[in-house]
């Protein structure tokens, strides 16, 4: 087990920097996931501390020591891949043990691992069938027994259950956590999912055009994200963003979004937004579950106002209601009986305690 | 076929079936009608030969239906078989062909491995470069091979011309390329994570190579091995020119040289050695077939 440091990574392809300087410490025993769109450079990353990828500048460290120039093998690092990459001429337990067969560990020790690991897996029966004979879910298994029984530093998953099925996912998902909580290994996870990398990690790292937008814990980045991109890639469904700017009314700060609505902040929102400029262009970020229907007695920064829903989308436990404010789409989170229809009026609520204020140009969170 | 007493049995649910069923069956016939044709056109020169081999010289050149025996005998195949000559044309071919096949083996899978896989500046110019070479045929080649040979004689002392193995030297400048070229296709379509995976685990390039490329391509070297057998095997041109005295030929220049004397043509005995020659190909082609066929690489990735 060891931590593993990158310090101002780089990564450049001819022409196209696909890693533009990441910093970034994990802790020994840490799960940290990184997260973001299809080319932020996740996979770059993932595969240079594997090795597999020379980095073009910077350093990565495992275990305190500098491993730029070693080669995959001598990183004591297990990966398991997205399309599991199984050896399809050798048995489950070949496929496990072929690391462990290189290194010519002793038979009965290599039994024995082989053995603990397709316990903990729960692919005991499956150790003398062959890969095609498998399902999706036990080739991940056996790819990631393969990866346990190395007993490595540093666990590296590629995307590892974007081939599976939504249900095996979220099953899947699960066994990773546990077998996480038993063999506490240091692991570094790639994945595009936000729900994957919320649920798994010890710490998120949201990554966009080869760069780190945030490091934080699940809930930082959904209670404090950084920049718009976090807010608006963490949550599903998404952070609204409604263009909004400030005003003073009566000695009070306010923030104005049509002509008609204006709410007055809280009072901890008013100080710490006090030195904005009141000319501005703002954007209020507020998540769906803070968009509710009005109650009777609202609580102090919960403000209410009448809208007209364009789209309602009855979860059942909830119903999810779209309607537009000032050119952009809101979406709220009403109770199922709160009487929302497609077109209806609806009276909402909005908690303000719960508000973000963003830049809109800069896309910073004020 | 039965399409309209389907159609008469459930006529609204099957009208769809049914024509495309109908749409398959004449698909089906075409296929039938062409394969039997090709079959017929492909089987009739061998089954000539098996004919003409169990007939005496005296039935060859009587006036007689040509596509039937009268009176079968294996004179034919008891002569070659028990000539020493006939014996060592076999022997030399065998000789020739399986060190062709190892030392084809022993180039072009490193070499296909390399270049399929070990990204190096090059490499995909090189790949293709190797292909075209396979493009010269070789009865441009054969003069300036010749010449090669004669001059290294003369440099050298070693005479090789005239000795069975210059084939040796010869045959894989057809075998090597064009089995590094089958060789770098069946590499390329493995998914590069399996040697990614590997490499992880601690295997070298040639590890990689041994315990995983070889087993998971083995269709494919089989395919390469039966091809490098088949050329040198079958190869004409070269050992016709390159060996001339009886005791370093090969079948099939043997055959030819030996049993045309003149304007005389010894039929039945040409057929049968033909048809002995063609022997070990058609037993090798049997019992390697299915590996064709077996999708080794089915279950190494998502599938």
């Amino acid at each position: 087990m060891a931590d593993v440091t990158l310090r101002k990574v780089i990564k450049r392809y001819d022409e196209v920097e696909a890693v533009r300087g990441i910093d970034l410490d994990i802790a020994d025993h840490e799960f940290v996931v990184l997260v973001g769109p299809s080319g932020c450079g996740k996979s770059t990353t993932l595969r240079m501390i594997a090795g597999l990828e020379d980095i073009t500048g910077g350093d990565i460290m495992i275990g305190g020591d500098v491993v730029n120039d070693v080669p995959p093998k001598d990183r004591d690092i297990a990966m398991v891949f997205q399309n599991y990459a199984l050896y399809p001429h050798m048995t489950v337990a070949e496929n496990m043990s072929f690391g462990l067969r290189l290194k010519r560990y002793p038979k009965a020790e290599i039994k024995s691992r082989i053995d603990e690991a397709a316990r903990m897996l729960d692919i005991v029966e499956l150790v003398d069938r062959k890969p095609k004979q498998l399902s999706g879910g036990q080739r991940q298994r056996v790819a990631m027994g393969r990866a346990i029984v190395r007993n490595p530093k540093v666990f590296l998953f590629d995307e590892p259950l974007s081939n599976l099925d939504a249900k095996l996912r979220v099953q899947m998902r699960i066994e990773i956590k546990k077998v996480h909580q038993k063999v506490r290994t240091t692991t570094v996870y790639v994945t595009h999912d936000q729900v994957e990398a919320m649920t798994l990690a010890d710490r998120v790292v949201v990554m966009n055009h080869g760069r780190i937008e945030q490091i934080g814990t699940p809930n930082e980045l959904y209670h404090k994200p950084a920049t718009k991109f976090v807010a608006s890639f963490i949550g599903s469904p998404a952070m609204n963003f409604i263009p909004c700017r400030l005003e003073d009314v009566g000695g009070k700060l306010n923030i104005r979004i049509t002509d008609r609505i204006s709410f007055p902040l809280p009072a901890p929102r008013a100080a710490r937004y006090n030195a904005i400029p009141r000319t501005d262009k703002l954007l209020l970020g507020i998540r769906p579950e803070h968009i509710t229907e009005a109650k009777a007695h609202p609580e102090p920064g919960i403000e209410s106002f009448d809208a007209v829903l364009d789209v309602t989308e009855p979860m059942g436990m909830e119903t999810l209601i779209y309607f537009t404010l000032e050119g952009a789409q809101v979406c709220g989170r009403v109770n199922p009986n709160a009487g929302a229809r497609d077109g209806g009026p609806l009276r909402l609520a909005v908690d303000l305690n719960n508000m973000h204020l963003l830049n809109e140009v800069t896309g910073a969170v004020l | 076929m039965s399409t309209v007493t389907i159609d008469k049995a459930a006529p609204t649910r099957n009208v769809k079936y049914g024509s495309m069923s109908r749409d398959r069956t004449w698909a089906l016939r075409w296929s039938y009608f062409f394969l039997t044709l090709f079959a017929i056109f492909s089987l009739l020169p061998p089954f000539y030969m098996l004919i003409t081999s169990l007939k005496s010289s005296a039935e060859i050149s009587a006036a007689t239906n040509p596509w039937w025996v009268f009176h079968p005998t294996l004179e034919n195949y008891a002569g070659l078989l028990t000539s020493n000559q006939f014996l060592r044309f076999f022997w030399n071919s065998a000789l020739v062909s399986i060190f062709v096949v190892t030392i084809t083996m022993l180039i072009s899978v490193p070499a296909a491995f390399a270049l399929a896989r070990m990204r190096f500046w090059g490499s995909a110019t090189l790949a293709t470069g190797v292909f075209l070479t396979y493009l010269i045929p070789d009865s441009l080649l054969f003069i300036p091979l010749f010449k090669v040979f004669a001059q290294f004689g003369e440099w050298t002392g070693i005479q090789l011309i005239n000795r069975w193995y210059v084939l040796l030297f010869i045959y894989p400048t057809l075998t090597v390329p064009f089995c590094t070229w089958i060789m770098i296709g069946y590499f390329a379509s493995i998914p590069k994570e399996l040697d990614e995976a590997a490499i992880i685990d601690g295997a070298s390039w040639f590890q990689t190579l041994t315990r995983i490329f070889i087993p998971v391509a083995l269709p494919g070297l089989i395919a390469a091995t039966i091809f490098a057998f088949t050329v040198s095997w079958a190869q004409f041109l070269y050992p016709l020119v390159f060996t001339t005295s009886t005791d370093q030929l090969v079948l099939p220049v043997g055959i030819i040289t030996t049993l045309i004397k003149g304007d005389v043509f010894n039929w039945g005995q040409i057929m049968t050695g033909a048809l002995l020659g063609a022997a070990p190909p058609l037993i090798i082609y049997a019992f390697l077939m299915d590996y064709y066929i077996a999708g080794l690489t089915a279950g190494a990735t998502k599938g």
